[in-house]
C-alpha cells in the first residue's frame, strides 16, 4: 500500500516564537490525512502547538557531490566579523 | 444503584471498544495507522478506567477497576453490540469507530452541564478526543467510500452489516439523573453521519429489523472469545497489579 501512498516532511514548532522544526517524514494518501498522521505519529507526548506537512517531492535538495563547492569556503577569513577590527570609539556594534 | 448501572454501561462499551482497536496494533495497513488506532484504543480505555473506578466507588462494596474490568463474564457485560462487532477490515473498524465517536461526542457535551462533578471530569477529557475520533474516521470513511471501485464496495458492505448495531445507541438503557438522555442525542448523531456520509458518497439505510440486547448482557458470539483473551492473565494471576 505505502508503494502508492505519497511521502510528507513534517514540520513542529514546539512553543509559540520558535520556528517550526524538522521532525520526520510519513506516507499519507493527501494534506488532510497526512496533518492527521503526524499528529498521531509526533506529537503524542505534547511535542508542539502548530504543524506542518510538506510534500517530500516539493522539496528541491543539494546534490551531496556539489559539496566541496557549496560548503567548503576554505579560508576566507574575512567572511567572519571577527575578521575586522572595531575601533575602540565604535563601542558595540 | 442506576448510576452504577448507567456507569457500568458506558464503561463497557469504552472498553470492549478499545480493546477491538487494540487488536489492530501491529496489523495496520501502514506504520501511521498502526499508531493512530493504539491512540485511539488507548483513549477509551482510559475513558473506560475512569468509568469504572468511579462505578465501584458508586457501588461501594470495594470492587476496583480490574475487578469490574476482568472478574465480570460475557452475560454481565452490557455492552452495546455495535462495540463488540469483529474489526473484519479497515472500512468496517472505521464506520464501527465513527458511529460511536458520533454519539459520544454529543454524549459527553451534554454531560459537560453533568449535576455531577465527577461525570463532568470525565466527560471534559473524552469530548476532546471523541472530536478527533471523529475527525480521523470520517476521513477515512469519506477516503474509502469514494476512493477505488473496490474500496467503495467494501464500505457499502461495512454500512451493510453495521447499520443494525444504530439504533442501539439511543436506547436509554439503565439512565440516571446524573447522565445525558441518549435518546435526545440522535438529532445530532444524525447531521455528522449524514455529513460525512454524503461526502462519502454513501446512503444510509433503511433497517427494518434493528438488533439490541447487548445492555442485557446478550451478545454476540464474538465478544465471549475477546473477553476470554483480554481477562486471562489477570485470572490467571488474581490481585495482580501491574
Amino acid at each position: 500500500m505505502t508503494g502508492e501512498v505519497p511521502l510528507w516532511e513534517v514540520f513542529i514548532r514546539p512553543r509559540n516564537g520558535l520556528a517550526h522544526r524538522h521532525v520526520g517524514s510519513l506516507h499519507a494518501a493527501d494534506e488532510v490525512m497526512a496533518l492527521q498522521a503526524a499528529r498521531d505519529v509526533y506529537t503524542r507526548r505534547g511535542e508542539g502547538n502548530s504543524i506542518w506537512v510538506v510534500p517530500s517531492k516539493a522539496i528541491t535538495a543539494s546534490d551531496p557531490d556539489q559539496a566541496a563547492e557549496n560548503f567548503e569556503p576554505g579560508e576566507k577569513i574575512y567572511r567572519h566579523p571577527t575578521f575586522y577590527d572595531i575601533p575602540e570609539e565604535v563601542g558595540h556594534m | 444503584m442506576a448510576l452504577f448501572e448507567a456507569l457500568l454501561e458506558l464503561a463497557d462499551d469504552h472498553l470492549v471498544l478499545g480493546h477491538r482497536l487494540s487488536e489492530w496494533c501491529g496489523h495496520a495497513p501502514m506504520l501511521e495507522e498502526d499508531l493512530a488506532m493504539p491512540n485511539m484504543a488507548l483513549d477509551l480505555i482510559g475513558t473506560a478506567r475512569n468509568l469504572y473506578a468511579y462505578a465501584g466507588e458508586v457501588e461501594g462494596k470495594g470492587q476496583s477497576e480490574d475487578d469490574l474490568a476482568y472478574l465480570r463474564d460475557e452475560r454481565a457485560y452490557r455492552n452495546l453490540l455495535l462495540v463488540e462487532r469483529p474489526n473484519e477490515d479497515f472500512a468496517h473498524t472505521m464506520l464501527r469507530q465513527l458511529y460511536f465517536a458520533a454519539f459520544m461526542h454529543p454524549y459527553w457535551q451534554a454531560a459537560l452541564s453533568s449535576s455531577d462533578e465527577t461525570v463532568r471530569g470525565i466527560a471534559g477529557k473524552a469530548v476532546k478526543e471523541m472530536a478527533y475520533h471523529i475527525r480521523h474516521a470520517g476521513e477515512w470513511v469519506v477516503r474509502l467510500g469514494d476512493g477505488t471501485e473496490e474500496s467503495a464496495r467494501r464500505m457499502k458492505d461495512a454500512v451493510f452489516a453495521l447499520s443494525i448495531y444504530v439504533d442501539e445507541l439511543f436506547e436509554e438503557g439503565a439512565g440516571d439523573d446524573a447522565l445525558p438522555s441518549r435518546a435526545a442525542i440522535r438529532p445530532v448523531f444524525d447531521k455528522t453521519i449524514a455529513r460525512i456520509f454524503d461526502e462519502a458518497g454513501l446512503e444510509s439505510l433503511e433497517v427494518p429489523f434493528p438488533q439490541s440486547g447487548g445492555r442485557d448482557g446478550r451478545h454476540g458470539e464474538g465478544l465471549g472469545h475477546m473477553l476470554a483473551e483480554m481477562q486471562s492473565v489477570y485470572r490467571a494471576h488474581p490481585g495482580a497489579s501491574w
